[in-house]
């Protein structure tokens, strides 16, 4: 693996002249460090390699009853009438609920972990009321003895549906003919609601200079349209709950999610109890990407808990997955850029319309925030379209948004690039966002590792080397995602061994235990091994938001650190009281504190605490601002089938600005993982949809992702451009990485045989067509 | 349902255990036996999450019927380490940070240990082929593709001293 690694101090005060709404840093990421930029073994790791470790689908409280959810066989219907009658009489079977059973939703906002959404729609999705919206579609459920009975119980609920057309693609749905999913739906048209009831939840436009002007200049403009098909998360695991709703009103429940708060408040919301009546307990989580953020099974698991009297699990089958719980949108987009001979971009112009699934929210806002953040630009245009289509609601997934624009827009730079006959990364070069650059949306960068990432690449050796060989191609592609502060709490208790436990609210599906626990140890001056992190429920830790929007290294270890400082602060003071001089006059340094002459280490100080003053324990909590978006590359060499249309990947480097690198191995992860995923988006993976609007392969053999046979080795280039908003330079890590697989991906193949991908996924029959066309 | 009494060997030790005919090995597993780091993630024998060794014979225990493994010796991702010490397999996956959410780390281990059982210096390709029934969504697999290599130059370090 050749893992380069660049480093590049902090332009001094960051973010230009002007008000600032984040603190500069206090320690810059080109100082080195003790513990952070280490790799130890992550703390969870011995759980997880021997099966200890306990997922979602592994709790067992005595007496627990099997749930299992039926869904709509249709991908729009109205539902004439349910009778669940036979079902709920049946041996075994102790509660049947439909959402007749959950409170009527009151027409408010609420918070769903990225975001605001109506509480309508999080209840619809819980279970549908009066209409089915997609093939997988909640609608009852049982709770039975066992998971079989359960089954064959869901089976015997007669539902009486009048079969509607549906709408299957943004194009479709937007027709002013096409079926309306929501008769309360009306389009927010450039900010504003209006009374026109349609498919179409948002329509923005946001403008930057002149852009007719921009592409009158221009001596070279390309513009073309491009479509990307619904994909999943894929994570292996199962969404899955356990419910315990006791006799004394309190509500427990167990599941695999990213955000316990999140789970917490909007089963709060959807069942109209306090949230204080609920208590949640995060257990191991097997991959989200997002994906794992949206409340599904939790409110209805707790109903059948209620109606029942006893605990009630509910596990997804792999076909509930794909069809009941979230994907990213299919989009449809249009990009156009003009540019002078000189390599300089005019204007740029897109219009994006996103699939957002049953309910409005998909990722087209973040997507059009991203398409042209690379580049520096005048005069842009950027149009986006949120349209409800009759498919799974949209969850997050891993820089949502993000990856289909970038599809569009990198592939026409690159062609713009080869016209104008200039180097494609130098041409991106000319025109890279920096500091000060102001995107379309509004916002000026602060300091960013864009022009950095793609010098990294230019210098990169894969990119040096020579490509030889008949259809074989090379391309690169550069993305952007940003980083969420959102809110985070940690609390250290020290033990008298100069160890100490950590607890924290992020769940853990990455090793951010360790990456949390080592910016702790770093301010104590201890060995990670030595910090002892454990993620606890709701109600034994502090607020904290979703593990997501590559959020928790930053923020949760920003929590961490601060708390580490309290606890310095605490040492100090104790050290004083025993040295009889004032707290001011005790120094520390690496795990040692002392003052005039004395000198005592962490654990001699954590030794003494009953002397001193008893337990030393500290808790921080932080809303962090200084956020710093994140810049990846991929170089990526292929080789074109022409016979078949398969397109295997010879060689791939991942780069990216990862701020600092708190622990190196896992930041390769990540990078790694979100080229894997960008992969299997790029080459294979789709929805594939019939007529009817049912899905056609809703199994992980004909859903097809990566195996370990269809990769090479994945070397990652890290590139450090401190973030001066955090206190050891981080940045999310997690999402920009699956942002430029896609049409790297792309522009390889037009590398290598001539053809201009315009339709993902690039699967053989795609690839095979494009070729007998061109 | 009539429930079928079965006698079989779960990680060295003689196990006995009702299960309904219908019941796969992998409910067996995890629900009446508790053993329950055998995974779940498709339930059709595509993920490699439920990975086992039965008789010799990796073998996803959705598509085994708990009934099969009557008179059958099985190893789970339980039986890997020893009282005393992990798998090197286990080990290197550690060391070498081979697994993020970890959910298919109990396949991959299952599986890993099983190729160095029948060839202890097994190439890139071959690692890769073996472990293609496998999915991770979150490595990439390069890093596991490493800790397997990696994993395989221990053993054979142990075995020549």
């Amino acid at each position: 693996m050749s893992t380069a690694t660049t480093h590049s101090a902090p332009s001094g005060a960051a973010g230009g002249s002007g008000s600032r709404d984040y603190e500069p840093n206090m320690v810059l990421a080109t100082q080195t460090f003790d513990v952070v930029g280490s790799r130890p073994v992550r703390h969870d790791g011995t759980d997880k390699v021997t099966g200890r470790a306990v997922y979602g689908a592994d709790v067992a409280l005595p007496g627990t009853l099997h749930g299992t959810i039926l869904r709509s066989p249709h991908a729009h219907a109205r539902i004439r009438s349910i009778d669940t009658s036979k079902a709920a009489a049946m041996d075994g079977v102790l509660a049947v609920v439909t959402a007749d059973d959950l409170p009527a939703a009151e027409d408010k906002l609420v918070d769903v972990g990225e975001g605001d959404t109506r509480l309508s729609y999080v209840h619809g999705n819980v279970l549908a009321k009066a209409k089915v919206l997609y093939q997988g579609h909640a609608v009852a459920a049982v709770a039975a003895t066992n998971p079989h009975v359960a089954e064959q119980a869901a089976k015997a609920i007669a539902i009486d549906y009048e079969v509607l057309p549906c709408s299957m693609t943004a194009p479709e749905a937007m027709r002013t003919e096409a079926e309306l999913l929501h008769d309360d739906l009306c389009t927010t048209e450039l900010g504003e609601r209006t009374d026109k009831v349609s498919n179409i939840a948002d329509h923005f436009h946001w403008t930057l200079g002149d852009v007719d002007g921009g592409f009158a200049r221009s001596d070279v403009v390309v513009e073309r349209t491009f479509d990307t098909a619904t994909v999943h998360q894929g994570y292996i695991e199962p969404h899955n709950v356990t419910a315990l709703w006791n006799h004394d009103g309190r509500l427990h429940l167990w599941c695999s999610t990213q955000g316990a708060f999140v789970v917490r408040d909007v089963t709060s919301k959807i069942l109209e109890i306090p949230v204080s009546s609920i208590r949640v307990t995060p257990t191991e989580i097997g991959g989200g990407f997002g994906g794992k953020i949206p409340v599904y099974m939790e409110p209805v698991a707790a109903l059948l808990s209620k109606k029942s009297g006893r605990p009630v699990k509910i596990l997804m089958s792999r076909e509930d997955v794909f069809l009941g719980t979230g994907p990213t949108a299919g989009t449809h987009s249009r990009v156009k850029i003009g540019a002078t001979k000189d390599g300089k971009i005019q204007a740029m112009e897109a219009e994006l319309a996103y699939e957002a699934g049953a309910y409005p929210g998909s990722f087209v806002t973040p997507g059009g925030m991203c398409v042209f953040a690379a580049y520096e630009c005048e005069n842009i245009s950027v149009e986006g379209y949120d349209v409800v289509v009759n498919k799974p609601s949209c969850a997050a997934y891993r820089a949502p948004g993000a990856p289909q624009a970038a599809f569009a827009a990198e592939q026409v730079i690159d062609e713009v690039a080869r016209e104008i006959g200039m180097d494609p990364v130098d041409f991106r070069l000319r025109n890279a966002a920096k500091e000060g650059t102001r995107r379309v949306d509004g916002p000026k960068f602060r300091r960013i590792g864009c022009e950095e990432v793609l010098e990294a690449v230019r210098n990169h050796p894969h990119y040096q080397a020579p490509l030889e060989g008949p259809d074989r191609g090379r391309g690169v592609a550069v993305g952007f995602w940003f980083n969420v502060g959102l809110e985070s709490s940690c609390t250290l208790n020290v033990n008298t061994n100069g160890t100490v436990n950590l607890v924290e609210g992020s769940t853990d599906i990455g090793g951010t235990r360790t990456s949390i626990a080592m910016q702790a140890a770093e301010v104590l001056g201890i060995p990670a091994e030595d910090i002892l992190p454990e993620v606890v429920d709701t109600d034994s830790v502090g607020f904290t938001s979703v593990t997501g929007g590559s959020r928790t290294t930053f923020a949760t270890g920003w929590a961490a650190h601060d708390a580490a400082q309290k606890i310095v602060t605490e040492m100090k003071a104790r050290a004083a009281k025993l040295w009889s001089v004032e707290a001011n006059q005790v120094d520390h340094a690496k795990g040692t504190y002392s003052s005039n002459g004395n000198s005592a280490t962490f654990r001699e100080l954590a030794g003494q605490a009953s002397r001193t003053g008893g337990p030393v324990s500290a808790t921080a909590t932080v809303k962090p601002r200084g956020v710093g978006g994140s810049f990846a590359a991929n170089i990526v060499d292929v080789q074109v089938d022409r016979e078949t249309g398969k397109v295997d990947i010879l060689r791939f480097t991942a780069i990216q600005d990862v701020g600092k690198a708190v622990h190196p191995s896992y930041v390769e992860g990540q990078m790694q993982g979100g080229s894997a995923q960008g992969i299997g988006w790029a080459l294979n993976e789709e929805y594939f949809m019939g007529a009817d609007g049912t899905m056609k392969n809703s199994t992980l053999l004909d859903y097809r992702m990566p195996t370990a046979l269809d990769l090479p080795m994945i070397d990652t280039c890290i590139v450090e451009v401190a973030n001066p908003g955090h206190p050891f330079g981080v940045r999310g890590v997690g999402e920009a990485n699956i942002v430029p697989p896609l049409p790297a991906i792309a522009n390889a193949i037009h590398d290598a045989v001539g053809a201009r991908m315009q339709r993902l996924p690039m699967n053989p029959p795609a690839v095979w067509s494009a070729l007998s066309e061109s | 349902m009539q429930s079928v009494h079965v006698r079989s060997t779960i990680n060295g030790q003689p196990a006995e255990f009702l299960c309904e005919a219908r019941q796969s090995l992998l409910e067996v597993l995890r629900d009446v036996l508790r053993l329950t780091g055998t995974k779940e993630g498709c339930n059709d024998g595509n993920c490699g999450a439920c990975t086992v060794d039965m008789d010799g014979r990796i073998v996803p225990a959705c598509l085994v019927l708990g009934v099969e493994a009557d008179g059958a010796s099985i190893t789970t991702v339980e039986g890997i380490a020893d009282s005393a010490a992990l798998h090197p397999v286990q080990s290197a996956f550690l060391e070498g940070a081979a697994l993020q959410c970890g959910v298919c780390t109990p396949g991959f281990i299952v599986a890993a240990k099983a190729l160095l059982d029948r060839n202890p210096d097994p190439t890139e390709d071959e690692i890769r082929l073996w472990l293609a029934n496998n999915l991770c969504r979150c490595t990439g697999y390069d890093k596991i593709v490493r800790s397997v290599q990696a994993a395989a130059a221990c053993q054979r370090q142990e075995t020549a001293s």
